[in-house]
């Protein structure tokens, strides 16, 4: 059996549905001519609303490209301060970005490949539309010689048959715009609850907080090391010219019930 | 023969090149039969090109029917399907 020639048969039935309404032919001619019209602000409509929906698909994959792109310098910061474990936390959720991205990517096609389409229906309606408006009026002023019912009836034909495939290519594209809204909504609300940190560097991110907490600790490690090395080398001159006034004196003050005992001790010790 | 390819617009297709395009079709209803969506996907995108191929566009102000209509561009097996089940 034929794709085609089924197809085609469901065409054609949809569009004898659409010119039952119109009693004469003069009436059919009108009506054709509005629903074409109809069409067209619905086709443009659509477009609207795909660009609107490739936007927003736009947006979400330069948001989750750059946090995919941040989770990869987080994973290096991480390696280089030896907490591998946060590293492979970080390469672990820069795939499941990878994923998504990878399925907007294919969303993405989808709805420039629905624009095109949009746009070839909007541009062949407006062609249609302008050779139809001076087309119907000259059958109409003959429409009573039966050659002329005839050809209004291929034209009526003509114009429903391009009416319906307009009409089911913007069914087409209205369920894949409903689908892609659908799925951004999804993204947005993961990106929004935090369960993809937030792309934009906002306070949910416990891997950077990791890695700022092990660098600060490596800062307070390498602040002390340095104060450690000033107060060592400081103390050292000291140590060797503290004890004998400061120290011994004041040890020997409190502790030395016998005041005479302190400073010929100390006396000795030099000597 | 006119072709509609929907979405596209129609093609005039010269008789001598029918055969190829049915053969085409026949691959595409062979495919949608035994649900093979890659199969369906590449006999049709074969089927567009060829019409487009051989065909000639027919201009919006010529009012002429389609005999034969393809699928959208892009079409997957289930949304086909699913256009045929309004035959019934």
């Amino acid at each position: 059996m034929s794709v085609m020639k089924r197809l085609s048969g469901i065409v054609q039935a949809k569009a004898n549905k659409a010119l039952d309404k119109a009693e004469n032919p003069a009436d059919m001619l009108d009506l054709s001519y509005e629903k074409q019209m109809e069409n067209l602000t619905k086709v443009r409509r659509a477009l609207a609303d795909v660009a609107t929906a490739r936007k927003r698909l736009e947006l979400q994959a330069s948001q989750l490209q750059a946090q995919a792109q941040k989770l990869q310098d987080q994973a290096k910061q991480a390696l280089g301060q030896g907490q591998e474990d946060l590293a492979r936390e970080a390469l672990a959720r820069r795939a499941t970005l990878a994923d998504q991205l990878e399925s907007l990517g294919t969303q993405h096609q989808q709805v420039e490949a629905q624009q095109q389409q949009l746009e070839t229906t909007a541009s062949r309606l407006q062609a249609q539309v302008d050779s139809f408006r001076t087309k119907k009026e000259t059958l109409k002023a003959s429409y009573t010689a039966s050659k002329a019912q005839a050809s209004i009836g291929e034209a009526v034909s003509g114009i429903s048959e391009s009416m319906t495939d307009a009409g089911m290519t913007l069914d087409r594209a209205q369920d894949k715009i409903a689908q892609m809204q659908a799925r951004a909504g999804a993204i947005d609300e993961l990106l929004d609850t935090g369960a993809l940190p937030d792309a934009l560097g906002g306070g949910g991110d416990d891997i950077q907080k990791q890695l700022d907490a092990t660098s600060k600790a490596g800062q307070v490690d390498a602040e002390l090391a340095a104060l450690k090395a000033e107060v060592g080398s400081g103390a050292a001159e000291p140590s060797a010219s503290l004890p004998p006034g400061g120290p011994a004196g004041s040890n020997g003050g409190p502790a030395g019930s016998s005041s005479g005992n302190g400073a010929p001790a100390s006396d000795g010790g030099d000597s | 023969m006119i072709v509609r390819i929907l979405g596209e617009g129609r093609y005039d297709v010269p008789e001598a090149d029918l055969p190829a395009i049915e053969q085409l079709d026949a691959q595409l209803n062979d495919a949608l039969e035994r649900g093979d969506d890659y199969e369906f996907t590449t006999s049709l995108s074969d089927l567009i090109a060829q019409v487009r191929h051989t065909g000639t566009l027919v201009a919006p102000d010529d009012l002429r029917t389609s005999e034969q209509v393809v699928p959208h561009e892009g079409s997957t097996l289930a949304e086909v399907r699913a256009l045929l089940a309004e035959e019934a």
